[in-house]
């Protein structure tokens, strides 16, 4: 970066270098004048402009490269790996319960996803799928249509946002914030929660949180209504929107495109009712569709699914209510224990209860304490791999054990990943301004793209 | 979904080998027989996995080796013996008879393991052909088993056939030392960043892709993180007068 010696510069202005490649200007601000005028003395109607990784639109460290002639996008390209964490790696170095704490930081918009894709492959392999309560069963579908209302308003307000729809970016994260008051409340945590465990879940529900859901539910029907009546024939919405982002299901199948985008092409393939995990096929609901491929269909999706979600979510809320003291975790007491720590009153350590235990009651529950908190549990060897449709699209978790008590490899086949290589297709020839609107329409999280 | 049909015989041995042996010539048959096909991939050494720190327990001397569920013999049940005989027979009309090495169905799950240098065909044959079906490929992942002599690393595929709701997996193997598998773009390009993904992690060179380039990592990047041998890295925590070895150094009881 060039430094500008003479006290009186403007610092902000654009600098610029030659380089073997031509002339490269460094653009920080208000300045684009200058590039305009400089360019225009060139002759070259070409210009490669560098879009992040640090920019409002791009959902997060999410570079763009893109080549314009005039205003029209010749190529895109993206440039990811901004955010990559090493969790994969990670994850084998910890218990395959401590696993959950690793993969729910992937996508934090749609975490449990990932909590639950890494939890059904865990149970394949532990071959305890049918031994999963039904209370942990619904507990998770619930959890997971919440999180999926989550992400789609987040979906909806950002994408609202990058086009210069702020009310859509002000309403979707004040409701959203219900969403997260409500995770909350039954995991104890906002985001990141590590509530679906191998075997079941961390805990029971605690006491009036239906009730909670249940006005949730109530004005959530109230709200939902009006994001369509401010949205779905807004002029400028439907002018920034439509046709924009198009793909074909020719070309969403190619790609590997999954969830929103693919449904915007008006093919109903949702995993959780082609292929059920988590009795997903005793609730009543529909799949959403659109025929028109582009961003607007996708913004329509997302909206309705929210509507099918708090259906779920009430047919959840009814089943529960019927399921008062039932279990929540598997009753393999060595699968079992290490999610359900009970801690001390002063959450420090044990509980006395289970200190009293362990150390004055029975030998065989201290020797299985050492065991499962110096080792954990063991896993047979094989590998699974178990997709859950996540809010952008088919997840899966490729687990591998050696039958150890980490897991020897955890791979997720992450939809934001493979979705947002449709970047290019989606946005070479139409205007610079599309590609913002094509990148929301697919709404990556950079967070899973990176891992 | 049911497991295979071999899954008593592959348990007893399974259990057998959890045991450190046995001395039961009947059971030593079964071993025998079973143990060859069942991948071997290391060697877990005491009753315990510590691999650090004196071994009090007597069962320091203890040798099992880890392996992998083994070929399952047909039939597999229900559409995995219609996905396998149509590949079979299709492999056979395109002269590719060695291309599936062997079939493994484990927790309902169908893994064929493919020679690599016929899986570009093979993929083509699973996306085209109207029984196969396989349109949607949720791309490739690695796993490096460094005590898996001359098949060190591992490349999986997951398939999906939307027409006939079905899943597979393929997975194809290639030495440490010519880590060479060919590229899969031109039928399924949705590979295109998983090729390169893995190709960043595990070393995989896939041959035939466009662009293959470090995605993740930055592009000077030395060596592959998610191979077994590239340290987690990480710095040790004092706490106290006390130290904590960073994850990959300290005791581990796998």
């Amino acid at each position: 970066m060039t430094q500008h010696a003479s006290t009186g510069a403007d610092p902000y202005a654009a600098t610029e270098t030659e380089t073997t490649q031509g002339k490269v200007y460094t653009v920080t601000g208000q300045d684009w004048d200058s590039v305009v005028t400089g360019v225009a003395e060139e002759h070259d109607d070409k210009i490669v402009v560098n879009m992040g990784p640090q920019h409002p639109s791009t959902h997060g460290v999410l570079r763009l490269i893109l080549e314009l002639e005039g205003e029209t996008v010749t190529e895109a390209r993206c440039g990811i790996g901004y955010l990559h964490t090493g969790i994969e790696k990670n994850m084998e170095y910890r218990s395959w319960v401590q696993g959950v704490t690793l993969c729910t930081r992937m996508d934090y918009l749609g975490n449990l996803a990932y909590e639950a894709a890494y939890c059904l492959s865990v149970e394949r392999l532990l071959d305890i799928e049918d031994q999963i309560p039904e209370k942990a069963q619904v507990m998770r579908v619930m959890l997971l249509e919440l999180n999926r209302i989550g992400s789609h308003l987040v979906a909806i307000a950002t994408g609202g946002m990058e086009i210069g729809a702020l009310t859509v970016m002000t309403i979707g994260f004040r409701e959203r914030e219900l969403v997260l008051g409500l995770l909350e409340l039954i995991t104890g945590l906002r985001m990141n929660n590590a509530f679906i465990r191998p075997g079941g879940v961390a805990q029971d529900m605690p006491a009036g949180a239906l009730d909670e859901i249940r006005d949730f539910v109530a004005l959530m029907k109230k709200r939902l209504p009006e994001y369509a009546d401010l949205c779905n024939a807004n002029p400028i919405f439907k002018a920034r929107l439509v046709d924009v982002g198009h793909l074909d299901l020719a070309g969403c199948m190619a790609l590997g495109i999954t969830g929103p985008v693919l449904r915007s092409t008006g093919y109903p393939w949702d995993l959780r009712k082609t292929q059920p995990y988590s009795g997903y096929e005793d609730y009543d609901f529909d799949v959403c569709t659109w025929d028109t491929a582009d961003s607007y269909g996708r913004f329509r999706i997302r909206l309705d699914e929210m509507t099918q979600s708090l259906r779920i979510i009430e047919q959840c809320v009814e089943r529960l209510a019927g399921l008062e003291g039932a279990p929540v975790m598997v009753g393999d007491k060595k699968i079992a224990w290490p999610s359900q720590l009970a801690i001390g009153s002063d959450g420090m350590g044990n509980s006395l209860d289970h200190i009293r235990h362990i150390m004055g009651e029975s030998m065989e529950a201290l020797i299985h304490h050492f065991k499962l908190v110096t080792e954990g549990f063991r896993v047979p060897e094989g590998q699974a791999y178990v997709p859950v449709e996540s809010p952008r699209g088919e997840l899966g978790a490729h687990v591998v054990s050696d039958g150890g008590t980490r897991p020897y490899r955890a791979h997720f086949r992450d939809p934001s990943f493979t979705n947002l290589q449709a970047t290019s297709v989606m946005s070479e020839g139409g205007m610079v301004a599309d590609v913002i609107v094509a990148i929301a329409s697919i709404d990556p999280v950079m967070g899973g793209v990176d891992r | 979904m049911t497991d295979g049909p071999d899954k008593s015989a592959e348990e007893k041995t399974h259990l057998a080998q959890r045991e450190g042996g046995t001395q039961d010539a009947s059971l030593d048959a079964v071993l025998s027989e079973t143990a060859d096909t069942r991948e071997v991939i290391g060697e877990r050494r005491g009753m315990f996995g510590a691999s650090d720190g004196g071994d009090t327990s007597g069962y320091g001397g203890l040798r099992r080796t880890v392996t992998l569920p083994g070929a399952t013999p047909p039939p597999y049940g229900g559409w995995m013996d219609e996905v396998a005989g149509a590949l079979a027979k299709a492999t056979g009309e395109n002269g590719l008879e060695s291309a599936v090495e062997k079939v493994v169905v484990h927790r309902g799950e169908i893994t064929f393991f493919i020679a690599r240098e016929h899986l570009a065909a093979v993929a083509r044959i699973l996306r085209d052909q109207d029984d196969l079906r396989f349109e949607f490929c949720a791309g490739v992942s690695g796993v490096h088993y460094p005590g898996d002599t001359g098949r060190e690393l591992h490349a999986v595929y997951h398939l999906l056939s939307m027409t006939h709701n079905r899943r597979i997996r393929l997975e194809v193997t290639c030495p440490d030392a010519d880590p060479h598998i060919p590229s899969v773009v031109a039928t399924y390009p949705t590979n295109d960043w998983h090729e390169r993904e893995t190709f960043d992690f595990f070393g995989i060179v896939f041959d035939g892709h466009p662009a293959l380039t470090r995605i993740e990592m930055p592009d000077d990047w030395p060596g592959h993180p998610q191979r077994k041998d590239y340290p987690l890295g990480g710095i040790p925590v004092e706490y106290k007068g006390g130290t904590i070895p960073p994850p990959d150094q300290r005791r581990s009881y796998s």
